[in-house]
């Protein structure tokens, strides 16, 4: 367990290693940041000294190397437009990214688990078929499009919920919170639902087939002809059984809600780091793109290590000894 | 088994027709690429020439008469345009976007997944490991910083979808292809002697398609999706090409105002497409899985 604990560590830092190349290389591959940041009537001289501030005068692999100097110490560099350190710009704009994604893994959750596993006990009831067809409605659904027929419903024709922004916030152990004032929880709820939707239609189909698998086993006849009652067979056997594939899914997926939130940030100008990096791109902000990817590429890669250790864990069937685990 | 007879496909079709919602979804599907290829001769107006939009007739709603006594179904948008039109010469370059990018992936999957299959060892290796890498991020993250480096442009976004699409078919075609690599027939066939080239391109080939053509189904969607969704963030197609995805982004400026048809129909073409897109995948799917098999 401890070698593929290192083993799976190792191969981690090379991929963070060699995403940071990629992206560095990438991005700074991109139109001259020059043209946008100095006055249009600058003569040579002035966009010479602006490039020698900035560090672009020198050779892309001397930046690159700076920028490693730099970025094993913390920083990623200095945002061209806000001229401050870029990470302290994604730290900042990150607990508002966080707890959308929170949000919305937790409706997600709470209605997914409970409605998928009806529908597999009860496939061919009417129940159970208008949740699959809502879950495949789900899945087809643009996100963006649905962000926009919420804010038209809730915002424009009812008005009663806000269409952007954050709300009031109240600081939780120094970090700004939504969901503990009324304002907030109004403002965190269709941008909360919007990014949900998704997610829930997959829960959904999830846990209705496992359900549906599991229903066949020996374990569960077995249980069912020692006369247990209904609800402790489905709410121990079976549920302790399909939670396993259910819990790595909602770990995995939790890294690509956080992704998913650019979209839903741009839609409701919720204030997190989605926007950001949209912002960012549009103005050629190249030092707060390197570490916005950055900062998220090494928060997936810490998910999916930490989704595969847990997995081993949870489910002893999983033997990683000799296998070369991906 | 491929189907090869005609007696066979007969029977496909036969069992595709079972389902009513998947008829339903294949004649959609029927009038969405018809309409979007025929859209030059089927539009009211060409929304892109100038001589025929009038500014004066901006922002009108739906059913809204103009000056001129035109009527226009489903308003106008912010240019005076004709969202009718707008709509059917969007749906053509999503389509084509959608379509052109899962060519090119299908293609280059289909080889890295043969490859992988067949030879094994350090080619599997390589890029299965490359394949795996890959697919632990989010599409929409690979291609939002794809474009962010490439720029705005047709064939940037295409270049963008193959590469957060391929990954799949690789991995698709070579589980197939590693299960039929053991089957008789493949012995067989080496066992006459006949050539590598001809083994896997006539023998195993044909027998790797059919998860192929659902996993292609599926993605075709996924990608129309994501081509909507970053022109809608502003870094996929230009203003010169205008899909449905900007479109939507155009109209969504004018949503608080209550102007909601701008970008509400085109929205609602792009949930049509997908939809019977997915309602005809997933009756493929059952259709061509022996598993399902009654």
């Amino acid at each position: 367990m401890l070698a593929y604990t290192i083993r799976r560590l190792g191969q981690s830092l090379f991929v963070l290693a060699v995403m940071s190349l990629i992206v560095f290389l990438g991005v700074y591959a991109i139109g001259d940041p020059i043209e946008l940041l100095v006055n249009p009537q600058a003569d040579a001289v002035e966009r010479a000294r602006a490039a020698t501030a900035l560090g672009l005068d020198r050779p892309i692999l001397e930046q690159y190397w700076t920028f490693l100097q730099q970025a094993s110490r913390g920083h990623l560099g200095t945002s061209f437009v806000y001229n401050v350190p870029a990470v302290q710009l994604i730290l900042e704009k990150l607990p508002a990214t966080f707890e959308l994604a929170l949000a919305a893994m937790v409706i997600a959750i709470t209605f997914g688990i409970p409605l998928g596993l009806y529908a597999g006990l009860h496939p061919d009831s009417l129940a159970g078929r208008a949740i699959m067809a809502i879950s495949i409605v789900g899945f087809s659904l643009p996100t963006f499009w649905v962000g926009l027929v919420l804010i038209m419903v809730f915002a424009v024709q009812l008005g009663i919920l806000p269409p952007n922004g954050r709300g009031e916030t109240v600081s939780l152990l120094g970090i700004p919170v939504s969901f503990l004032t009324v304002d907030g929880l109004k403002h965190l709820a269709l941008p909360a639902f919007n990014l949900a939707l998704l997610k829930l239609s997959l829960l959904i189909r999830l846990t209705r087939a496992s359900t549906r698998e599991a229903i066949l086993q020996d374990y569960i006849k077995f249980a069912r002809a020692k006369g247990l009652a209904p609800r402790r067979v489905i709410g121990v056997h079976l549920l302790k059984n399909i939670l396993i594939p259910i819990v790595t899914v909602i770990g995995l997926e939790l890294g690509s809600v956080i992704a998913f939130a650019i979209i839903t940030e741009s839609i409701f100008a919720w204030p997190g780091t989605g926007k950001l990096l949209i912002d960012s791109i549009n103005q050629l902000d190249r030092p707060v793109i390197v570490a916005y990817l950055l900062v998220i590429v090494t928060i997936f890669i810490t998910i999916n290590f930490l989704v595969d250790l847990l997995y081993s864990v949870l489910d002893p069937r999983v033997r990683l000894g000799g296998a070369a685990a991906a | 088994m491929a189907p090869e007879s005609d007696s066979s496909w007969k029977r496909l079709a036969a069992e595709f027709a079972e389902s009513r919602l998947a008829m339903l979804g294949l004649m959609l599907l029927t009038v969405v690429v018809t309409l979007a290829l025929l859209a030059p001769w089927v539009s009211p107006q060409n929304p892109y020439d100038l001589g025929q939009i009038d500014i004066m007739d901006s922002k009108l709603a739906p059913g809204e008469a103009s000056a001129s006594g035109k009527t226009y179904w489903l308003g106008t948008d912010d240019q005076g345009r004709d969202m009718v039109s707008g709509i059917f010469y969007g749906l053509r370059i999503s389509l084509m976007v959608g379509v052109t990018s899962t060519i090119f992936a299908v293609a280059i999957g289909l080889a890295m997944g043969l490859a992988a299959a067949y030879f094994g060892g350090w080619v599997d290796t390589v890029i299965m490991r490359i394949v795996d890498i890959q697919l632990s991020f989010p599409a929409i993250l690979i291609a939002l910083v794809l474009l962010a480096v490439l720029g705005q442009g047709v064939g940037k976004i295409i270049f963008a979808l193959v590469t957060v699409q391929w990954a799949y078919y690789a991995r698709t075609v070579r589980s197939s292809a590693l299960v039929e690599r053991q089957k008789e027939y493949i012995e067989a066939a080496k066992v006459l002697a006949l050539s590598q080239p001809r083994i896997v391109f006539r023998h195993l080939l044909p027998n790797c398609l059919p998860p192929l053509i659902v996993v292609a189904t599926v993605q075709v969607a996924h990608a129309i999706s994501l081509e909507a969704a970053l022109s809608f963030l502003g870094v996929g197609l230009p203003i010169t090409e205008p899909s449905l995805g900007l479109l939507i982004s155009n109209g969504f400026q004018y949503l608080l105002s209550g102007k909601y048809w701008i970008s509400f129909y085109p929205g609602l073409a792009l949930l049509v497409t997908i939809m019977a897109i997915n309602l005809v995948a997933d009756q493929l799917r059952d259709i061509l899985n022996p598993r399902l098999r009654k």
